[in-house]
């Protein structure tokens, strides 16, 4: 392969790599003026080039291997596109929210530019070390981005949480992949998964890895009882970072738990489709029961976001080979709906929290009054998050659900069912703040306009996924097509 | 095919939505013309509805056909073979005018009762219709199940935001949402179920071959129930009936209307639409139980109902009750499938199916006039306290008398609408289910002593006595010295209900050739 090939092919990964870099350089130079907006602008122009790179490859990636550890196929990019879509849009709302609440806004800009880098070079991973070295670049740029509200005690906390239980995941994983190459003496996932199967040695080692690598992906995803880090950190965040954090940042790890499962460890379907039903019963469940009792929007819907987790992993949970009900294109689609879903209620927890300065439910009292788009807009997020049609996040829920019970996954669908209605209750509530409680002498809420075009967009996405799911659905069906035929 | 004969149904569905949205856009001071817009636009769709059930009828009941018409059919998601599939039928047709008409009249009534945040009022008022015609009209199950469930939203904001606050607004908002959504999510795993087994999610195509998982009793009857407590908390049937009282009681007149018109009955509509026609197995074997479920919501309702002071409740309970009619009807007919078939047999069956489906009618224009007439009351006394109320016969006659029909047609009085219905039912139930249809009979004892009693008496008869409410108005809000009559709007609200009352009453047949038609056809393809 000549390097201009390479060079097409891993355009989406050069571009954000020169975005952050160049971000930097704008930075140093604007950095006397105090001003962030040349920043987060470049950050935005590359990252346009970047999903523009990314959707170009879409059509005819044929599952090229470069550089011996990647691998550009449909479905990285799907996650791809995903990430570089989600960072793009909390760039956007962050230039008013972070402005004047840290001095180094060019770093925050450049680090979200690499933060969707390290996405993106862990979804197309196919080498475990690879997948490894990503989530930890993911990692430490979370963690930074977390705590970057440094005269906030809470941001701090749980920037060192997160760090905590990063680290210790990190190693857990890395653990993981010893075992794995101790059994068949290997890192690429292909060859893992052809000496499994061909061989029915080191089961037990198989096994074991399986766990080690669930902790840490499971801690990427936030799946129980690997979330602990989650609601403090999720509260603690600046709520732009929390919004990229719960969205792209979770489906990075999905999207690297799915190739690793499928294309390494099929031999082990029947084993890691079992933990990973368990774990989404759990994760969903808790997360719901636990969301019920908060006093804060912000920390109900980091709640929320675990307990999302665990529909999205029904997907994986459920694989087969049946197209459409294959499972992993329900986790697919779900994600992309999340994806706007989540963005956008979290920027109106941004929107509300900028004016008012609180996010607690009273916060949001008569907000239909004060200002009534973003209620009708949270309205939209909050429906899409409790699955109800015609919005994306019902296409989603209709995915996964239907995954589940192709398997004859019963007791998985009709928790999830359950789930999904006690998550109503929550979510309705909200909604019963915005529209039923008098606005007391709270004001208007004023939203600036780059948070207004971010959460007109999500909006837009989350009703257009619901009434013309077609593209969205043959797009995740075709992403998935390979990693399914490659492995599973 | 000319172009009415492929849009009417879409033109129907959608048109109040468009409606909808032009009212979010008028300006908000502009509350006047919100409310004239959105009544005169309201007729639309009704005076569609009254070409529709003009022409089904000339097309094809006058020839004896019970075909399903108006079919359109465009691939909407290709990728799971979800289609947009509407049409009509003898079952969807009078239901489609009974919603319509409701929804004119509701508007009509509301723009002078609505004083605050009007436009949302109106703008939900009309996104609600869209919700509810398009399940009538759905004949594909992703399509109804899209429908069913965009009807709660709303519903749910007007119970929320115009409820009276001792009513606990808030709470039946979220309990009549949550229950609803309890019931659907396991009919959408149900109807998923459909598509696995069928390979499609066309309700009519899923109804060939004897319907869905014939060869796995197992899951059929899992799918059958999980579709039946969708349907049946949406009915209301006992046990599944707590939240309507509290729904009913605090949504605002027009919304209670609509809630007992027109909501219950999406899912009576679907026991027939889908429960019948995709599992007429496990509905043979489970007739029984909903026949039972069906009297004693009869039963209990009623009596429940007699044990209320409170007006709305009581006409809130009578719902449970008069539903209760139509799950007789329909239990009876699927336990008919069970025993041997004979001629006269199916023609029992024909006759519970005709009472459930007359019932779902009449009761719709019976309740709709009850929950006007206490709005009528309400918005003048601001107590509906039925201990409160004596009297009144001498100084409100028109008010009097609107009841009175209502009151009577509710009761079943022969030569009113009610009357039919309870007729049907009883007669074909008898047949299949005497002791049931015997012991059903007793509520209709019941509803004639809350009616007279609690209702007329209480609230018409007896003296006035002027010291038990203190702080009469007009309706628009005016200080008055006493009860005062109907006005105008809510003469041109209720009198056509009225008039429909009667001539219902002496002409079954104008809405009954609807559902015979489609109640044989029906029965024709499981027996």
């Amino acid at each position: 392969m000549n390097a201009l090939a390479v060079v097409r092919l891993l355009a989406p990964e050069l571009i954000l790599t020169v975005t952050g870099l160049a971000v930097l350089v704008v930075d140093l130079v604007t950095r006397p003026r105090e001003d962030a907006r040349p920043a987060a602008i470049t950050a935005l122009v590359g990252l346009a080039a970047a999903l523009v790179a990314t959707l170009a490859l879409v059509f005819t990636a044929a599952g090229t291997v470069v550089a011996t550890t990647m691998v550009v196929d449909p479905y990285g990019l799907f996650f791809k596109a995903a990430a570089i879509i989600g960072v793009g849009l909390v760039v956007l709302a962050s230039i008013n929210f972070m402005a004047g609440r840290s001095r180094y806004l060019g770093e925050f800009y450049a680090l979200l530019v690499f933060a969707a880098l390290a996405i993106a070079v862990t979804v197309s991973a196919t080498n475990l070390l690879l997948v490894y070295l990503g989530i930890e670049f993911l990692s430490i740029t979370s963690y930074i981005l977390t705590g970057f509200l440094r005269e906030d005690k809470r941001s701090e906390e749980a920037a060192m949480k997160y760090f905590l239980y990063g680290a210790t995941s990190g190693a857990v994983l890395l653990y993981g992949i010893s075992l794995l190459y101790g059994a068949t003496g290997s890192l690429d996932l292909t060859a893992i998964g052809q000496i499994f199967t061909a061989t029915a040695t080191n089961l037990y080692l198989g096994l074991a890895a399986i766990v080690l690598l669930l902790v840490g992906f499971g801690f990427k995803a936030s799946l129980v009882p690997f979330h602990q880090w989650a609601p403090d950190t999720y509260d603690g965040a600046p709520t732009p970072v929390t919004a990229f954090l719960s969205t792209a940042s979770k489906a990075a790890g999905f999207a690297v738990a799915g190739r690793v499962f499928v294309t390494a460890l099929p031999a082990f379907a029947s084993s890691w489709t079992l933990f990973l039903t368990v774990i989404a019963i759990l994760t969903m469940s808790l997360g719901n029961l636990v969301a019920l009792k908060q006093t804060s929007v912000k920390r109900m819907l980091a709640y929320s976001s675990i307990a999302q987790a665990g529909y999205i992993v029904m997907g994986l949970a459920a694989i087969n080979t049946t197209v459409p009900f294959d499972g992993v294109s329900g986790l697919l689609i779900y994600i992309f709906a999340y994806l706007f879903t989540n963005v956008g209620a979290f920027l109106t927890v941004a929107a509300v929290e900028k004016q008012t300065g609180a996010v607690d439910y009273p916060a949001f009292g008569g907000l239909i009054r004060r200002a009534p788009g973003l209620a009708l807009m949270m309205t939209v997020f909050l429906l899409s998050l409790a699955g109800i049609p015609p919005t994306g996040g019902f296409l989603g829920k209709f995915f996964v659900f239907g995954a589940a019970v192709n398997q004859g996954l019963l007791t998985l669908a009709a928790v999830a069912a359950v789930n999904a209605v006690i998550a109503a209750f929550y979510y309705l509530n909200v909604v019963r703040y915005m529209f039923f409680i008098e606005a007391g002498d709270a004001g208007q809420v004023r939203v600036s306009p780059g948070l207004q075009t971010v959460l007109v967009i999500s909006t837009v996405m989350v009703l257009v996924m619901g009434i013309l799911a077609q593209p969205f659905i043959t797009w995740a069906t075709q992403s998935v097509t390979m990693v399914l035929a490659m492995g599973y | 095919m000319n172009f009415l004969d492929t849009w009417v149904l879409t033109l129907i569905t959608f048109v109040p939505l468009i409606g909808s949205i032009v009212v979010m856009l008028i300006p908000a001071t502009n509350t006047e013309l919100m409310k004239r817009f959105s009544v005169i636009w309201s007729l639309i769709p009704l005076v569609l509805s009254v070409w529709l059930a003009a022409d089904y009828w000339a097309k094809f009941l006058a020839s004896g056909q019970a075909v399903m018409a108006y079919e359109l059919k465009v691939a909407w998601i290709p990728a799971l073979g979800v289609n947009y599939h509407v049409g009509a039928d003898g079952f969807s047709v009078p239901l489609i005018f009974l919603t319509a008409l409701l929804t004119t009249l509701g508007l009509y009534y509301s723009a002078r009762t609505i004083k605050h945040r009007v436009k949302e009022f109106f703008a939900l008022f009309l996104f609600l219709a869209t919700g509810m015609f398009g399940v009538f009209v759905a004949l594909d199950l992703v399509l109804f199940y899209v429908f069913w469930e965009i009807g709660l939203v709303p519903m749910y904001f007007m119970i929320g935001i115009w409820g009276q606050e001792k009513d606990r607004p808030q709470y039946s908002a979220i309990k009549f949402f949550l229950y609803t959504l309890a019931g659907s999510v396991f009919m959408l795993l149900a109807i998923i179920g459909v598509y696995l087994d069928k390979g499609t999610f066309d309700i009519l195509v899923a109804a060939q071959n004897g319907g869905v998982w014939t060869t796995a009793p197992l899951l059929a009857a899992l799918s059958f129930w999980a579709f039946f407590v969708a349907f049946a908390i949406k009915v209301p049937s006992f046990p599944f009936h707590t939240w309507l009282p509290d729904a009913h009681t605090a949504a605002p007149t027009a919304g209670s209307v609509i809630l007992a018109g027109i909501l219950l009955k999406l899912g009576a509509y679907g026991f027939l639409r889908i429960l019948l026609p995709l599992f007429p197995g496990p509905a043979a074997q489970y007739g029984l139980i909903i026949a039972v479920l069906g009297v004693i919501g009869i039963v209990y309702g009623a009596l429940v109902s007699l044990a209320q002071t409170d007006l709305k409740r009581l006409i809130a309970y009578s719902s449970v009750s008069h539903m209760g009619y139509v799950m007789l009807g329909v239990g009876a007919a699927a336990w008919a499938l069970n025993q041997t078939k004979t001629p006269e047999l199916l023609n029992s069956a024909a006759m519970a199916l005709n009472g459930a489906s007359l019932q779902m009618f009449m009761h719709g224009i019976i309740t709709g006039a009850l929950f006007f007439l206490v709005g009528v009351i309400y918005e003048r006394a601001h107590t509906r306290d039925l201990e409160k109320f004596g009297g009144l016969s001498g100084l409100t006659p028109a008010f009097y008398a609107t009841m009175m029909f209502a009151g009577f047609a509710s009761l079943g009085l022969p030569g009113l609408a009610g009357f039919w219905a309870e007729f049907f039912t009883f007669r074909g139930a008898f047949a299949i289910v005497p002791v049931l249809a015997l012991i059903g009979v007793i509520g209709v004892v019941i509803t004639a002593a809350y009616i007279l009693y609690r209702v007329i008496q209480n609230v018409f008869l007896g003296k006035y006595d002027a010291s038990k409410i203190i702080h009469w108005t007009t309706v628009s809000g005016h200080h008055s010295d006493g009860p005062t009559d109907m006005e105008r709007f809510e003469k041109v609200t209720l009198w056509p209900l009225v008039a429909l009352m009667i001539i219902l009453g002496i002409f079954p047949t104008l809405v009954l050739v609807y559902f015979n038609a489609a109640a044989v056809n029906l029965l024709n393809n499981l027996f």
